[in-house]
């Protein structure tokens, strides 16, 4: 039981840390950003945007999650509260898991719902936006999954942000392609498009093996 | 609680720092930790909380998985700049697993006036203080002290004696590494000599 | 035999020998395979003069992956028996394994540019190889980022498995994808069935690039452990002054 009580402390204190610090407002601003640029260098044909526009959402997702891993478990290790998650009587795996929860509520949920306008904006049919936002939803639980792994092993490198984004680049490879696949996809066959399983896949394994290995590199950043 | 060390030796890098050091803290005991800078006072007690594992030698506790039955004090605070200070305490409690009353340990330190700033607010002195605090929050019997008395001032030294007294009267054991005696440890170990 | 080889006095005597005789083997070998492929070995009937390319491209492919499983099996013995060595030779592998999948990616873009008229096909094959590159690039760029030596190689090491893992998936997922997006078959280089007129010169290349490899880690482990030595000589000087 003082297990859960640990795991849940943990994941309420990221929580508020994300929405305490404002954290998770720079995500969605550059995700607002991102997308309105897209119009503006590929021209406002909705033909070419609908045909696009999927696909877009799914990149800038992409990157809107890779600017979040880099404070994750450094600012934990600079201020010495890293020390004190090795000292519960609970699995690291567990503790980085509630981590990377508290992430995927803090600010997958908001992008998730963010992307229900923006995916009207670049033209895609109402009714197919609530299957593109689920499966953006479920790909950022790949991509934090995924995402633990890279900031645990990048946690002592300052400015470590492009080196966390070469990390685990290859490893966001896999949901992208099923995800923007589903997605573009999602106007005439919903969740049933094809790549949507998969993708669910991808979302399993990063979500289970993810904290594994952060949780691995986290025992060598503390010596 | 019972620490005993065998032989121990830790490297950082290519740089043995000691070697073949052996002690015992018995149940109640206080181990001073003194030794000119970087002679391996805080890799000692990072060996002990099992952050680093030494290159030779043993450490033996007297309890099954010591990691969830230390406190560990480093020279960092902890602390979240955006969060309370009565919220620091309930998220330790609730980590450590802990049953005690955060105002207690909040008034023991004397921080009640305070606790519903955001530590960014704090002195030095006072994010002292309050990591003092986690070590009442949740009972556990080893308590390893990095410098505990850095940013303390006069009161803040005499409160921190009083806590370790009042730990050792429990049967715990306090590890502690420091530059000036604090209270009366009665194991002294000598690094680098 | 890896306990054996571990040791860093025994692999400098070693490989004092072996480097050389690695060496003057991949010189041989390329010696043999370049002319066999470029002048003897028959043009394809449909490829014509093209189908060269393949004999620099499929060997590169083919140990660029070898070479990353080779890191792989080199990171589990350091986790796991802590051999220092281990970690040597995953990290001197990394620059060799990332050159070899470069050479792969450049061959495969002149063979798109001559026999599909662009230079860079999105084809399924290179596709995995890009990423493949990319995840040598974050290996190397772990390793240099870390400044301690000790958790850099610990680190890196459970990067590289990590990757071993996420390589299947990214082939399946990157096959799945080409079979969505394809229009066209294109015929690839290792598809068809060979002529042994083609393959004979082929195995003489992989050969040539595998002795290539040898000595190249070999050389690179050693330039490694006497930097490492001349680290910790400096430290014992700094020490007992």
């Amino acid at each position: 039981m003082t297990m859960w009580r640990s795991v849940s402390a943990v994941f309420r204190r990221d929580l508020r840390l994300a929405w305490a610090g404002g954290g998770a407002a720079a995500p969605l601003g550059f995700f607002a950003g991102a997308t309105t640029l897209v119009p503006l260098a590929v021209g406002p044909d909705l033909k070419t945007l609908a045909l696009i526009g999927p696909s877009l959402l799914w990149v800038t997702v992409a990157l809107a999650a890779l600017m979040i891993l880099e404070r994750l478990f450094q600012a934990d290790l600079e201020d010495g509260s890293l020390d004190q998650l090795h000292l519960v009587d609970a699995p690291l795996e567990f503790i980085v898991a509630a981590k990377g929860a508290a992430l995927w509520t803090a600010i997958g949920l908001p992008l998730a719902l963010a992307s229900l306008p923006a995916a009207l904006a670049l033209q895609t049919p109402p009714h197919a936006t609530i299957a593109v936002a689920i499966g953006l939803l479920i790909g950022l639980a790949a991509f934090i999954g995924f995402g633990l792994f890279g900031a645990a092993l990048a946690a002592g490198v300052r400015r470590g942000g492009v080196l966390i984004a070469i990390l685990v680049l290859p490893f966001f490879a896999p949901p992208i392609i099923f995800g923007a696949a589903a997605a573009s996809k999602a106007a005439s066959e919903g969740l049933g498009a094809p790549g949507f399983l998969l993708l669910c896949g991808c979302a399993l394994a990063g979500v289970a093996l993810g904290p594994i290995g952060a949780a691995a590199a986290l025992r060598q950043q503390t010596g | 609680m019972r620490v005993d060390v065998e032989s121990l030796a830790i490297e950082r890098g290519e740089l043995r720092l000691f070697e073949n050091l052996s002690f015992t803290a018995a149940p109640g005991a206080h181990v001073a930790l003194t030794g000119a800078n970087g002679t391996g006072k805080t890799s000692l007690l990072r060996a002990l909380a099992g952050f680093l594992a030494p290159s030779a030698g043993t450490i033996r506790f007297s309890i099954e998985e010591p990691a969830a039955q230390t406190h560990f004090l480093g020279h960092r605070d902890g602390l979240k700049g955006a969060l309370e200070v009565r919220e620091h305490l309930m998220f330790w409690r609730d980590l450590f697993g802990g049953a005690d009353d955060p105002a207690e340990a909040l008034a023991r330190v004397g921080l009640t006036r305070v606790a519903d700033l955001p530590a960014r607010a704090l002195s030095a002195g006072q994010s002292r203080r309050l990591s003092l605090a986690r070590l009442l929050v949740a009972e556990r019997p080893l308590w390893l002290l990095d410098e505990p008395a850095a940013g303390l001032d006069t009161a803040g030294k005499a409160l921190l004696a009083d806590l370790i007294a009042a730990h050792r009267m429990t049967g715990g054991v306090v590890i502690a590494a420091v530059h000036e005696p604090l209270g009366a440890p009665d194991v002294d170990v000598r690094l680098g000599a | 035999m890896f306990a054996w080889f571990a040791n860093p006095d025994r692999f400098m005597r070693l490989s004092a020998w072996a480097l050389p005789i690695a060496a003057a083997l991949a010189v041989v070998l390329f010696a043999i395979g370049l002319p066999w492929s470029f002048l003897f070995a028959p043009p394809d009937f449909r490829q014509g003069e093209s189908v060269r390319i393949m004999f620099i491209h499929v060997p590169a492919a083919w140990w660029a992956l070898g070479i990353y499983v080779f890191m792989g099996a080199a990171s589990l013995m350091g986790l796991v028996w802590k051999h220092a060595l281990a970690d040597v030779a995953a990290r001197a592998a990394a620059p060799i394994g990332a050159a070899y999948a470069a050479l792969c990616l450049i061959t495969g873009s002149f063979w798109g540019a001559t026999t599909w008229g662009t230079w860079w096909e999105w084809d399924a094959r290179l596709t995995s190889m890009l990423v493949l590159f990319l995840t040598y690039l974050g290996y190397i760029a772990l390793w240099a980022a870390i400044e301690d030596e000790q958790r850099a190689a610990r680190l890196a090491a459970i990067l590289c498995l990590g990757g071993l893992l996420n390589i299947p998936i990214v082939k399946f997922s990157v096959d799945w994808w080409n079979s969505l997006h394809q229009t066209a078959s294109i015929l690839r280089s290792g598809g068809s069935a060979m002529d042994a007129s083609m393959m004979q010169p082929l195995f003489v290349m992989a050969l040539a690039y595998l002795f290539a490899f040898i000595a190249l880690l070999f050389a690179g482990m050693r330039a490694h452990v006497y930097r490492r030595r001349a680290v910790t000589a400096a430290l014992r000087r700094a020490r007992a002054s």
